[in-house]
């Protein structure tokens, strides 16, 4: 495009051009690699497929977290009422890093649908469109010149193998995502594994490798909030007072400081 | 002229809007090249609303060519980056 020289277009569209001119000649090779576009459509719906499972099994996480936090929340208030100050601390350690987690999920979800719907458009566009190809090549062929034909349909088969090298680069970054997702929900499910989601709190409380790193990756002030709010509730302790905001910890407020 | 939003659709566009499409892409390479992340997102944005809002989607029946190809709507600033230094979105 005479007047358009930005760089940024124009490197994305040489490389375009770089897949298509593999193809000596675009026309041809659409004619013929009926079996190499059957190949691109199903890969394409596998690549749909690969996003519905990565996205149930985003959803199955959700659920068990979302029962998570409310075991968690319910644990906290028991603990606290029973006077175990740390163990609540813990449990609402966990419940902040199950919550943080959830959002996360939750966004994931969202770009999985995205992701979903537009491969299913992508590839409804592409089979139309080679439809379309093979019956204007017909066309083509009945009402111009041999010679002229041949550049009208060169001309129509650059047009749908740009198509194909868009829906390819669809399906990859479809697939690349849901990598990522897939590996996050695995270190979640490691996690869980580890215990950082069960019953036995009370014999892990504080002690071990999990909850070091969930208090290294939960943040202390939320969790201080959260207990400050939890005890005002049980009637332990004041209402969380102006000190708070100046960032001492609730416990040293209503219990007069712990270590 | 027609414009392709990768992985999106392609759009059939007034020529006049090469010439502002040309200035944003401009500006684009600019702000990658400053580092300047937020820029970088505004000014992508705005090129990719001047093309859905100024243009009109092809018809499935529409074999074309497109004039310019401009990345996908997802592109982060680390790919935005890449496209600089060689292995873009579409390996060479």
């Amino acid at each position: 495009m005479p007047g358009l020289g930005g760089r940024m277009s124009t490197v994305i569209k040489a490389k375009i051009n770089k897949m298509l001119d593999k193809a000596e000649d675009p026309s041809e090779t659409l004619e013929y690699s009926y079996a190499k576009q059957m190949e691109l459509l199903q890969n394409v719906k596998k690549g749909i497929a690969d996003v519905v499972t990565a996205k149930k099994r985003l959803q199955l996480q959700q659920q068990k977290l979302e029962q998570q936090v409310v075991k968690l929340d319910t644990q906290a208030r028991q603990a606290l009422s029973a006077g175990n100050e740390e163990l609540a601390r813990v449990a609402l350690e966990r419940k902040q890093f199950a919550q943080t987690e959830l959002q996360t999920l939750d966004q994931q979800v969202v770009e999985l649908e995205q992701q979903q719907q537009g491969l299913i458009d992508k590839e409804q566009k592409l089979r139309s469109k080679l439809e379309q190809f093979r019956t204007k090549k017909e066309v083509i062929k009945a009402q111009y010149s041999a010679a002229e034909a041949q550049v009208k349909i060169s001309e129509a088969a650059t047009g749908v193998g740009e198509e194909m090298a868009d829906v390819g680069l669809a399906m990859q970054r479809a697939v690349d995502k849901t990598e990522g997702m897939r590996a996050r929900a695995s270190a979640m499910d490691e996690l869980e594994a580890a215990g950082a989601f069960d019953d036995n709190l009370t014999l892990t409380a504080g002690q071990d490798d999990i909850d070091r790193q969930l208090a290294a990756l939960t943040s202390g002030s939320q969790v201080d909030d959260d207990l400050a709010k939890m005890k005002a509730e049980l009637g332990q302790g004041s209402e969380p007072s102006p000190a708070l905001e100046e960032g001492k910890p609730a416990d040293q407020q209503a219990q007069g400081g712990q270590p | 002229m027609i414009v392709r939003i990768s992985t999106e659709d392609q759009y059939r566009l007034p020529n006049d809007d090469a010439e502002r499409l040309n200035e944003l892409d401009n500006a684009a390479v600019a702000a990658i090249e400053a580092d300047d992340e937020d820029r970088f997102h505004a000014v992508f944005e705005e090129m990719l609303n001047l093309v859905r809002t100024d243009g009109h989607k092809l018809g499935d029946d529409e074999l074309e060519e497109s004039d310019v190809i401009l990345p996908p709507p997802d592109l982060s600033f680390t790919e935005a980056h890449h496209e600089f230094s060689g292995d873009g979105l579409i390996p060479d």
